[in-house]
């Protein structure tokens, strides 16, 4: 037997590493049935179902939804729909996008040699290791000299004038993701013995047929994880997002940050509450469908 | 009009740029004639230039110099999807996402075929290599000798002119390769199609080609029959690599027609009546070569004049045979013993310090040009 398996000591340093991990997310959970409005401190559960919401100071007596009274309140907060479906959409088109330059640049790196390959290798990394708020500027910097020389240039006026929206948040999030799903999907690569895709050919297969039917189902799992990761880091990018959004592209975080700086109601937990449960059935999900893959049939 | 050669290659050159940036030649200069219906081996040691001669016909790489021929036709750059051959790999490269019959019904799926003719060849070629019932299972389900099966079936499906095999048999215990040595043979004499086979095995390659070609640093150092390498090696190399033989450096002493005397510096004796090729000059340094096998021992002197004295330094018993070790005047030779009668006594076999006679008959004896 191990003998580290029987020692206190391990089950008391797991059990302080979940709680570190996990207590702040209970205690967010925990929050959003907050009676309080200011959510300082936890005043209990809303206890009762009314016709109406009844209010004593700044506390919740009772309400048409019960406990569930932030969550309701959310669910009348139009601009959060409005938030949640531009990040969805910035989240999907950017994924889709990134995950297919992603995986054509790691298959280029991993099998071809040519002269600027070190140099790329590591471009790939500058993205990932300098200041996301340095990227966010840089970015910005770029789209207002780009857009006000085009604008001046074709006199776009009105509409037609080029600003800051959901294309330019999406353009942004591309280009700070390829590096990741690159480098996830050139990790997978590694194990890809190229006699698969020469075995494909010897069989009459040619280059396109090749891909379409060896390589990209083998190299697939990479790909779906450097997706996933795209997709996740879209999903709650903030100092990216706060640089190069506009008007009518408010994404959730930069809608969370605004609704903190007002004022903090157990709405905000809510909604928090809501986003956790969501991207963890999509992980679950996703975990389910990658084991019944891996499965063998018999 | 099919040609006389199902392969050949002409002056074949391949040059890769190393990691370094110099130039190497992995193929220099091979020309190859491989016929219709013939299992041709080539034969060599990592990095002389089989493997990458196998991947020139097969089209996975292209030749910088010279040209590669398949039933006459110039390959140029044709892909290999457009070759008609098929390569069974040495990591047998079975896509891991397909069913052993998927894998299988790839091939014939790109030519096209339909599904009634899918099902009954690949239920042909599955009987073949004694699969049947396996056809629903994944790669990774297999034992590695099974994989290896399905990578031969799936080549095979394809029914090519001509099967390329890559060390198939490198992943294979012992046992099983030697029983799948004895199949791939029966299977090629059965179909009648050209195998070529690349190989680092000498003993799998005398035991299933019809010709060997044997390859040291990108080039043939000699091609024929495996009684032909084996019996009359070419070269100091190709003496040395397949089987075992000793060697004697020795000069032309006199010619006179095809046979020569050479004199054996380190034996201080003359070697009379020796056979020996073109080209050999009087005075020239040579190497004389017997194999082991071939070197009888006497316990006193009889009439020949290619006798000499030797002792026993050395004696190891393997069942078979065994081995000999002597020192003749300084000359180091080993000799195989057939231990063709059973017996105990320890008297009955050479002793270490023993005083013995050795016999070189000219026949078992080869005189090559020194490297």
């Amino acid at each position: 037997m191990n003998p580290f398996r029987r020692s206190p000591f391990v089950i008391i340093a797991a059990v302080l590493v979940y709680i570190f991990l996990y207590a702040p997310i209970v205690g967010l959970i925990l929050y959003s049935f907050n009676a309080s409005r200011t959510n300082v401190t936890f005043e209990g559960f809303i206890p009762a179902f009314s016709e109406r919401v009844v209010m004593d100071g700044s506390l919740v007596k009772s309400s048409p939804c019960g406990p569930f009274h932030w969550y309701c309140d959310l669910a009348k907060n139009n601009d959060v729909a409005e938030a949640a479906g531009n990040t969805l959409k910035i989240a999907f088109v950017a994924t889709i996008i990134s995950t297919v330059i992603g995986t054509m640049s790691a298959l280029a790196l991993q099998r071809y040699n040519f002269k600027m390959k070190p140099f790329s290798q590591l471009s790939l990394y500058i993205p990932i290791v300098i200041p996301e708020i340095v990227m966010g500027i840089g970015i910005l910097t770029l789209f207002s000299q780009v857009f006000g020389w085009a604008n001046n240039a074709f006199n776009l006026v009105g509409d037609a004038r080029l600003s800051l929206g959901i294309a330019t948040v999406t353009v942004s999030h591309i280009a700070f993701m390829v590096p990741f799903v690159t480098l996830v999907v050139q990790a997978r690569l590694q194990g890809f013995d190229k006699s698969y895709e020469e075995a494909a050919m010897d069989l009459g297969a040619n280059e396109w047929t090749t891909f379409r039917r060896v390589t990209f189902p083998m190299i697939l799992p990479g790909v779906m994880s450097g997706a996933l990761l795209a997709f996740t880091l879209s999903l709650d990018d903030f100092v990216i997002t706060f640089f190069t959004n506009g008007p009518g592209s408010t994404t959730l975080p930069i809608y969370v940050y605004g609704l903190l700086r007002r004022i903090i109601t157990p709405q905000v937990n809510a909604l928090s509450t809501v986003w956790i449960l969501v991207v963890f059935l999509a992980v679950m999900a996703l975990q389910i469908l990658q084991n019944r893959e891996q499965k063998p049939q018999h | 009009m099919t040609s006389e050669f199902a392969v050949e290659m002409r002056d074949v050159v391949k040059r890769f740029i190393t990691p370094e940036g110099n130039e190497m030649a992995a193929v220099d200069h091979v020309t190859m004639q491989i016929k219709n219906g013939e299992f041709f081996s080539m034969l060599g040691s990592s990095g002389c230039g089989k493997t990458t001669s196998l991947r020139m016909v097969a089209g996975f790489e292209w030749p910088t110099e010279g040209e590669v021929y398949i039933e006459g036709k110039a390959m140029g750059h044709t892909p290999p999807f457009q070759r008609k051959v098929n390569t069974v790999f040495q990591s047998y490269a079975l896509f891991q996402h397909l069913t052993v019959y998927q894998n299988l019904a790839f091939g014939l799926e790109m030519e096209g075929a339909g599904a009634d003719e899918i099902k009954k060849r690949v239920g042909r070629a599955l009987e073949m290599v004694q699969l049947t019932g396996m056809d629903r299972r994944k790669p990774k389900q297999l034992s590695g000798g099974q994989q290896q099966r399905v990578a031969l079936a799936r080549a095979l499906v394809k029914t090519p002119d001509v099967l390329l095999l890559d060390e198939p048999l490198g992943a294979l215990d012992l046992k099983l390769r030697k029983e799948m040595q004895l199949e791939l043979k029966a299977l090629q004499q059965q179909l009648g199609i050209t195998f070529i086979y690349v190989t680092h095995d000498q003993e799998e390659a005398l035991t299933m080609s019809d010709r060997i070609a044997v390859m040291s640093k990108g080039k043939v150092q000699q091609m024929g029959t495996p009684v032909e390498v084996y019996e009359r090696p070419s070269n100091k190399f190709v003496a040395d690599f397949i089987g075992e033989s000793n060697f004697l450096e020795g000069k032309i002493k006199s010619i006179s027609g095809n046979e020569a005397s050479v004199f054996i510096p380190s034996l201080n004796a003359e070697l009379v009546g020796m056979s020996i090729s073109e080209g050999i000059v009087k005075g020239e340094e040579v190497n004389v070569c017997i194999r082991p096998e071939k070197i009888r021992i006497a316990d006193k002197e009889a009439v020949n004049q290619n006798m000499f004295r030797a002792t026993v330094t050395n004696t190891v018993y393997i069942g078979v045979d065994t081995k000999v070790f002597v020192d003749a005047h300084g000359a180091k030779l080993k000799i195989w013993e057939q231990n063709r009668i059973s017996r105990l006594d320890p008297k009955s076999f050479y002793t270490v310090g023993q005083e013995v006679w050795l016999m070189l008959l000219p026949e078992n004896t080869l005189v090559l040009k020194k490297d």
